[in-house]
């Protein structure tokens, strides 16, 4: 059997079954010494410290993991990451930044879309994913779409008015 | 969860030869295949999937959906389920299987989610998910506390003394209808089961899901093509208006002629141990004008033999409602 690809070499630790890859995330390669069972999500949060993606269930169940990859929306904490290897890796922090917001981050500022924050980044990574995707244009089209992402605070209108207000936003620009 | 070694498969041939490793392809396997991971990922956390190797199987290049020369759609074992369901092939043709997708899960799991990987999903049980309960599915021989326990969610037909978990998958319901036939390499060449005979029923085995052996890999599956005229849709009823398993689901597929039923095929979800076909249900629609009362009797040999548990009673009058309202939503 082959090893992983050329990226992806088996260090000669045989206690842990370290692996070193390179992921690409936010537009940048990363080299990381990783054991295989890491999800992506511990990979972005504890290795790279890139700790705007959240862990909520851990079981692709809340949805405030959501990150993009290959310009798609997928749970991070289903994604092993030795396994991404070659893929564009997207989180919050490569959407925009203080002073340089996204479209979608500057709506849900405005819009009030969270009380306490935590499953805020996964609704903004989900709500442009959905800028791409054939949602219809009524807020219940966009509540179907958004199912995935859980909110306990329940900032639910907020969030579909921030949502459709960029949505408007972007289209008309 | 468990340490493992995790390997890519660079060929088909190389896959086969990794799951061969393992002593068997159903629960406690030591090699399992890679798809979407949105199962056995999640799983692996659990504890309930256990493998010491897991191979994977995203670049292979088994992602195509297209229409063969014979007609029949090919669906490529990783192709993502948001692919598939967004598919203007299957947009067209397909209509209950589109549907039947996107009734599932959440965007981003169907992002995700693999054709391969949803036919081969795990109940949603509880008891089979907790390692701290007897689970004969997890752990044959360990006994069934969903027969006397918590079991609303669970199955009132193809259930056994041993298991009445549950298959939770829409797609594979759908499928069901459209004639599917999974293609699967293995280590004595390629074969094709037809996917009315791909799952099988728990009886004493309950950890037995389904005809893989060792090594099988599932490599695309294909469905039929529609008859001229023939309309479908997928009705499923739940606890939430989104994202949930079902409580019962039917796909439905009908053509008609001069005001009579010419072909009907239906399957049932969320009350099976595995998606639920009954092609005597079927014949005995062909030539009638649709009324109620005909797809009702057809709802009833459907569900001949449903044993209901403690709280999973409602379960049978709800199919029944299911079907008539599914049929009548194509035919009125």
């Amino acid at each position: 059997m082959t090893d992983l690809g050329e990226n992806i070499v088996a260090t000669d630790d045989p206690g842990y079954g370290r692996l070193t890859v390179t992921l690409k995330v936010n537009g940048q390669e990363r080299e990381v010494l990783i054991d295989p069972r890491m999800t992506l999500l511990d990979c972005l949060r504890e290795v790279l410290r890139l700790i705007g993606t959240k862990k909520g269930c851990d079981h692709g169940q809340c949805g405030a993991c959501t990150i993009h990859i290959n310009g798609r929306r997928v749970n991070s904490c289903l994604a092993l990451a030795a396994a991404h290897v070659g893929d564009e890796i997207v989180t919050i922090e490569g959407l925009g930044v203080p002073g340089r917001l996204h479209p979608m981050q500057a709506a849900f500022l405005e819009n009030d879309a969270y009380q306490c924050g935590y499953c805020t980044s996964g609704q903004i990574m989900s709500a442009v994913a959905l800028l791409r995707e054939p949602c219809g244009m009524s807020d219940d089209d966009v509540r179907e779409f958004m199912s995935g992402n859980i909110c306990r605070c329940g900032a639910y209108p907020n969030i579909v008015k921030a949502i459709q207000r960029a949505r408007r936003a972007l289209r008309g620009s | 969860m468990q340490p493992f070694d995790l390997v890519r498969a660079p060929d088909q041939r190389t896959a086969v030869a990794e799951g061969a490793a393992s002593h068997t392809a159903q629960q406690g396997a030591s090699v399992r295949f890679l798809a979407g991971g949105t199962t056995l990922v999640d799983l692996m956390k659990l504890g309930v999937e256990r493998p010491g190797r897991v191979v994977d199987i995203n670049r292979l290049g088994l992602d195509d959906i297209h229409k063969q020369a014979n007609g029949d759609l090919f669906i490529g074992a990783t192709a993502r389920n948001s692919d598939l369901a967004h598919h203007p092939l299957v947009r067209g043709s397909y209509s209950a299987l589109s549907q039947a997708i996107l009734a599932g899960a959440s965007t981003q799991l169907r992002n995700a989610a693999t054709t391969a990987g949803n036919l081969l999903q795990r109940t949603r049980c509880m008891y089979f998910r907790d390692l701290a309960s007897a689970c004969n599915k997890r752990a044959p021989g360990s006994g069934c506390p969903a027969i006397a326990g918590t079991n609303r969610m669970l199955a009132i037909l193809g259930t056994s003394k041993a298991c009445i978990a549950t298959n939770p998958s829409d797609m594979a319901v759908a499928m069901m209808v459209y004639d599917a036939v999974v293609h699967i390499q293995g280590v004595a060449g390629d074969r094709q089961i037809p996917l009315m005979d791909f799952y099988v029923l728990p009886g004493e085995r309950p950890d037995i899901e389904n005809v893989l052996e060792p090594g099988d890999l599932v490599t695309h599956v294909t469905l039929s093509s529609p008859s001229t005229g023939e309309r479908s849709t997928y009705l499923k009823l739940r606890d939430r208006a989104s994202y949930e398993f079902a409580l019962v689901s039917a796909a439905v597929a009908i053509t008609l002629a001069n005001g009579a039923i010419a072909s009907a095929r239906f399957a049932l979800g969320g009350i099976g141990t595995r998606p639920w076909r009954v092609t005597e249900a079927e014949r005995a629609l062909v030539g009638q004008a649709p009324s109620d009362k005909v797809f009702r009797n057809a709802a009833e040999i459907c569900l001949r033999g449903a044993r209901p548990q403690g709280q999973n009673g409602f379960k049978i009058e709800l199919a029944r409602r299911c079907i008539v309202h599914a049929f009548k939503q194509i035919t009125q």
